[in-house]
């Protein structure tokens, strides 16, 4: 709402206050200011010029060479494209050094070797938008009325001498979407009462409107009050300027009187009003009912409509003439050929308004104000001062009497509560005293003894129902700034982190100390990248109605959003990345409400993990990188001895050879493996390994508390064994026979060499393990180990035909 | 020659020796061939026995001095050489000290990450739970319970993605404030909880705009919780996250949920609220909603409002990095250009 402090001031005396101090009043106090605009701060040196002369200029399709009169003692020059130019006609002259808006400064110039002493200007110029100058001013200069004066200031003419306050306001206060609901707001803010003029209207006592119309409405719900009168005998014209100006400034478009009043009274009450040409009704029977199944209109921006029964429409008795609270029809609207005017004024069910205005793709300051809500108790004083100043501008009379069917009477709302809860409420200590005063500036009647509140809210602020409403009113009123500041006085045992948490904070730590950095990328993403690398089968959710196909489907693995980050990288000269994401994935879940939502952790590496230095040479990334990171973290959680690698040949992406399962108590939590080249390559990637886990399954694994376990007091002993077997055999076949096979002291093995090549039969490989043996009760002598040794050399030939060495 | 002079002899010539050696090693032979049981001193005190019984206490009493200072003499001169030695390897190991370190790659948390759990420790130590939902909820969470029924127009405020007509990408946190109220336990305790997450909304992604962000939300339910509670929480907050020298100001506003609503202004850390860009001269900086929980949220949540009630509060991270650390364009928060992630390294 963009609200002109000058029309304020029909209703305030706001000498005292400047714009921006009211402004920032108003920011604190009630509804949030977007914008405050001064047009004379920035528009200067415009002034009315008198066109003496206008000229086409030689050479030129569109150029007029002009003499204006701009009220000095020469008349100057000055050089106009526009085509509807004419000598005798006042104009908006932009002189030398005038700035338009956008910073334009207006010089001296010369244009094909003539001088231009400043620009005859349009309203677009002035900064007003297309949309909303008259029709006739869209192409070419304005042309100021006649009786202007010769070289004054123009912004009087434009409305432009005043102050614009943009208010952004929250669908609550719907009240303030009207002047008079502005002006109560900043009354209650300067304690002013503010004065509203009556309104004279003068009816034609030989008509009645008995006579003329006659209203129904099928359903009181849908349409609690509507109310028509009829003006007749009119001439429409163009409304004058103050009404064009103010119009203009708050942002409509000037189009005939008839409008523009409907307008202007809706800006004033916010009470919307639709002029229908009564002629054109072709009934006396007004019908306001729900539309037919695909029924049909032709709404006045010619487009035909297609209704559903959800619609509310106003019908002639017989076909609808508009569509309700929404957009008149093409068949009755306003004419210049008008002469009598069918004036509605109405409450319409704020839900159908909503509905319609939405399916159809039809909002309009009308429809957004039925949906926010009308305050009752001026329907029908709107509906008289539209009346009144419809006839008056265009020299009609006015029908006496109104059509009216009323469901609902405005009411004043009572809400009571105490001085105390209300002080419990805001931590205040507000006595009888300010609790009045509040209530006084508000303009509301309030009863408030030493215990009970009671306040009557009238019908203009349909926001306000219960007691907390009230308490936020005193709260406003009175002051956020000057509520205390205190701490809530419970009983406080320190918050903690849930296990989950505080693991995840672990996770991240840890993941940062292996050098990876944490990633939030997108969850919503294409079909196919919400799918990739998931180990959960079944498709991605998708959106109902997504905005692009780049963000259609939540997502069911981390992994390709890193990849996106990766080559987002990659393709920026960064060779070295290294990213974890923790976040959720969704799977459908059919038969359930709830997808299953499962939180997740992924890394991606690529490039090097040791960059060459001089001191070390560089090491670029593997799948073991990869491993070592996913196995330390899982060694940390505790889960070290409960975790198995198993080859995994068949994850769509992965590289079927370096890639592996990752089992924990024989469950697989995810995977951890080299990118598929391919995939590498349509990516411009290098070598790229990754692990995701699903960190829910992870976290959720029963653990034994921790304990401590003494520290050996006795040494141990040691022993190598190296040999050689099949290259198929795995590594974690190896060590599961030792551990099984390698006697009760064997307490750690450690591969330390592994070998294939030149030296040994193809298909097989040397390893090499040095095993740790302690006993925790006595010192292990080499020889006590013999037998173990032994044993385990032999489980070894004969699990896998080992050739020990 | 006496015992005497032989003695004499024998310190000046060990003397001797001991000054010419020039390794540790050789200071412990020189011992030996001197002190040891075999050695010279030793042979020639063998010789005691012939001295007449008077003279022996002098002679005894020499030969002991004699004993000492080769001992003294010994173990200065190896002191001496070990310093030597060490001060040589010392100055045989120096090294170029400015060269590189080994490197140590390090990553580190996402900016939005760190601002959030900066929140998340200071509402920690304030009693305060962290409670997580899900991204996906239901239109009944994540709109009804937090009072905004079907046409309701704020839902205009709000533009949703849907899944079905029942499911969507919650818009706000909120939907865990109304999951979490109607299963505590008001007898074990109020309830002080907040919920960091992702949320959605329909938007098209631009430098400000972008459909998936953050957001904290706190709340407190008890008994006698005020707005002066609020105001006093909120400004702990402001200051914990933009400086001591911090003020706030309270506008009211609308949320659905709550009322009184107010949004929440930090005075601008950068201009310290004497106008800059920063906070378009205004001198203040828009950077939370709140209010009191509204009463039709508690009672929806089976909470009697005529007992309890509290305060309800709001912010997005992603804003808040960008007033912090003047990032202008929200989409990096998503693009993960280790460029920007590798900005927020600095913990000091």
């Amino acid at each position: 709402m963009r609200v002109s402090v000058k029309w304020l001031s029909e209703y305030l005396d706001l000498s005292s206050v400047s714009p921006r101090d009211l402004a920032d009043e108003i920011t604190l106090t009630g509804i949030e200011v977007d914008d405050v605009t001064i047009p004379s701060e920035t528009l200067q040196k415009l002034v009315v010029g008198e066109v003496l002369t206008a000229e086409k200029m030689e050479g030129s399709d569109h150029l007029n060479v002009t003499t204006v009169n701009v009220g000095e003692d020469e008349a100057t020059q000055i050089v106009c494209g526009a085509p509807n130019v004419k000598a005798g006609q006042k104009v908006i002259v932009a002189l030398p050094g005038a700035r338009l808006p956008g910073g334009f400064k207006i010089k001296k110039s010369k244009l094909r070797g003539h001088v231009s002493n400043g620009m005859i200007c349009s309203l677009d110029e002035l900064g007003f938008s297309d949309s909303v100058v008259p029709k006739h001013a869209e192409d070419g200069i304005y042309i100021l009325p006649e009786d202007a004066v010769v070289g004054e200031s123009v912004l009087s003419y434009v409305g432009l001498d005043d102050a614009f306050i943009e208010l952004d306001i929250t669908p609550n206060r719907a009240d303030a979407l009207s002047m008079r609901g502005v002006a109560h707001e900043t009354g209650a803010i300067l304690s002013q009462k503010p004065q509203f003029k009556s309104i004279e209207l003068t009816e034609d006592t030989n008509e009645t409107i008995e006579n003329w119309v006659k209203v129904t409405v099928t359903d009181g719900d849908d349409t609690p009050i509507y109310k028509m009168r009829v003006i007749k005998d009119l001439t429409i014209k163009e409304s004058p300027l103050w009404l064009q100006n103010k119009l203009m400034n708050a942002g409509i478009r000037p189009i005939d009187a008839v409008v523009d009043v409907t307008n202007y009274i809706m800006l004033e009450y916010g009470q919307p009003l639709h002029a229908f040409d009564y002629d054109a009704l072709d009934s006396k029977d007004i019908l306001v009912r729900r539309a037919h199944d695909k029924e049909t209109m032709v709404t006045l921006d010619g487009q035909e409509r297609q209704l559903n029964p959800d619609q509310l429409v106003i019908t002639n008795g017989e076909i609808p003439v508009a569509l309700a609270g929404v957009m008149g029809g093409e068949n009755t609207h306003v004419t210049t050929e008008t002469r009598t005017v069918a004036l509605e004024s109405a409450v319409f069910d704020s839900t159908s308004i909503r509905k319609t205005a939405q399916r159809l793709n039809l909002r309009s300051e009308s429809s957004s104000r039925f949906e926010k809500g009308i305050n009752k108790a001026t329907v029908e004083e709107a509906l008289n001062h539209a009346a009144a100043l419809i006839a008056d501008l265009g020299q009609g009379t006015v029908v006496t009497g109104v059509a009216s069917v009323t469901h609902v009477e405005p009411k004043s709302v009572t809400v009571e509560s105490t001085i105390d809860r209300i002080n419990r409420a805001l931590g205040t200590e507000l006595i009888e005293e300010d609790i009045i005063q509040v209530f006084k500036r508000l303009g509301f009647e309030a009863e408030v003894s030493s215990e009970q509140v009671k306040v009557t809210v009238p019908p203009r602020r349909w926001d306000i129902a219960i007691e907390a409403d009230i308490i936020e009113e005193i709260a406003r009123i009175y002051g956020y700034n000057n509520i205390p500041s205190t701490l809530p006085v419970n009983e406080t045992v320190p918050g903690e982190l849930t296990r989950e948490q505080s693991l995840t904070r672990f996770s991240r730590h840890y993941m940062e100390g292996a050098g990876l950095s944490q990633a939030i990328s997108y969850a919503l993403t294409t079909v196919p990248e919400a799918k990739a690398f998931s180990l959960e089968s079944g498709e991605p959710i998708e959106l109902d109605w997504p905005m692009s196909e780049e963000h259609r489907a939540l997502r069911k693995s981390l992994i390709s959003g890193l990849l996106d980050n990766v080559q987002y990288n990659v393709a920026r000269q960064t060779k070295n990345v290294s990213l974890y994401e923790i976040g959720h994935v969704f799977h459908n879940q059919p038969g359930e409400t709830m997808p299953k939502e499962v939180n997740h952790i992924a890394g991606v590496l690529t490039g090097t993990i040791v960059d060459n230095t001089w001191q070390e040479t560089e090491q670029t990334v593997d799948y073991y990188a990869a491993k070592g990171i996913v196995e330390g973290w899982l060694e940390q959680i505790g889960l070290g001895d409960d975790t198995q690698f198993k080859p995994a040949q068949d994850i769509k992406g992965m590289h079927p050879g370096r890639t592996a399962y990752i089992l924990i108590n024989n469950k697989v939590v995810g995977f951890v493996g080299q990118l598929h080249p391919s995939v590498a390559l349509e990516r411009d990637l290098q070598d790229t390994v990754l692990f995701e886990l699903n960190m829910d399954c992870v976290f959720g694994i029963e653990q034994e508390p921790l304990l401590y376990t003494s520290i050996p007091k006795y040494p141990g002993t040691s022993r190598d064994i190296a040999f050689v077997v099949d290259e198929t055999v795995l590594h974690e076949e190896i060590l599961h026979v030792m551990k099984e096979q390698g006697g009760k002291w064997l307490s750690s093995i450690r591969l330390f060499d592994l070998y294939q090549g030149e030296k040994i039969e193809p298909g097989k490989k040397s390893v090499a393990y040095s095993l740790s043996y302690l006993n925790p009760d006595a010192t292990l002598k080499e020889e006590d180990v013999n037998g173990d040794f032994e044993k385990l050399k032999q489980a070894l030939i004969d699990s896998f035909k080992a050739e020990i060495r | 020659m006496d015992m005497k002079e032989k003695l004499s002899a024998l310190l000046t010539k060990a003397l001797e020796d001991i000054d010419q050696s020039s390794l540790v090693k050789e200071i412990e032979s020189i011992r030996v061939s001197y002190l040891g049981k075999k050695g010279e001193l030793t042979a020639v005190l063998k010789g005691m026995k012939d001295v007449p019984g008077e003279e022996r206490p002098v002679i005894g009493k020499v030969a002991n001095e004699v004993r000492d200072e080769m001992t003294q003499a010994l173990s200065s001169k190896k002191e001496t050489l070990e310093k030597e030695a060490l001060e040589k390897q010392l100055a045989e190991e120096t090294i170029d000290v400015t060269l590189p370190g080994r490197q140590m790659k390090k990553g580190q948390s996402h900016v939005l990450t760190q601002i959030m759990e900066e929140i998340e420790d200071l509402f920690l130590g304030m009693g305060y739970d962290i409670v997580e939902g899900t991204e996906v909820e239901t239109d009944y969470y994540n709109f009804e319970r937090v009072n905004l029924p079907q046409n309701h127009p704020a839902r205009d405020m709000q533009d949703t993605f849907y899944i079905t007509s029942e499911l969507l990408l919650r818009t706000h946190t909120s939907p865990i404030q109304a999951r979490t109220l109607e299963a505590h336990d008001f007898s074990k305790g109020p309830l002080k909880m907040f919920s960091p997450g992702k949320v959605y909304r329909r938007d098209t992604d631009d430098a400000t705009h972008s459909h998936q962000f953050h957001q904290i939300e706190g709340l407190v339910i008890d008994k006698h919780i005020t707005m002066a509670d609020l105001k006093g929480t909120l400004e702990l907050l402001a200051k914990k996250m933009f400086g001591d020298d911090r003020e706030i100001r309270l506008r009211p506003s609308y949320f659905p949920f709550t009322e009184p609503s107010v949004e929440v202004d930090v005075s601008c850390f950068k201009c310290g609220g004497d106008g800059c860009n920063v906070c378009k001269q205004s001198g203040w900086i828009e950077i939370l909603g709140a209010g009191m929980t509204h009463p039709s949220v508690l009672e929806m949540s089976g909470v009697d409002p005529n007992v309890y009630g509290g305060f309800a509060f709001g912010m997005g991270p992603d804003r808040i990095a960008m007033l912090k650390y003047g990032v202008d364009d929200i989409r990096q928060f998503y693009l993960n250009d280790q460029r920007f992630l590798a900005q927020f390294k600095r913990k000091g």
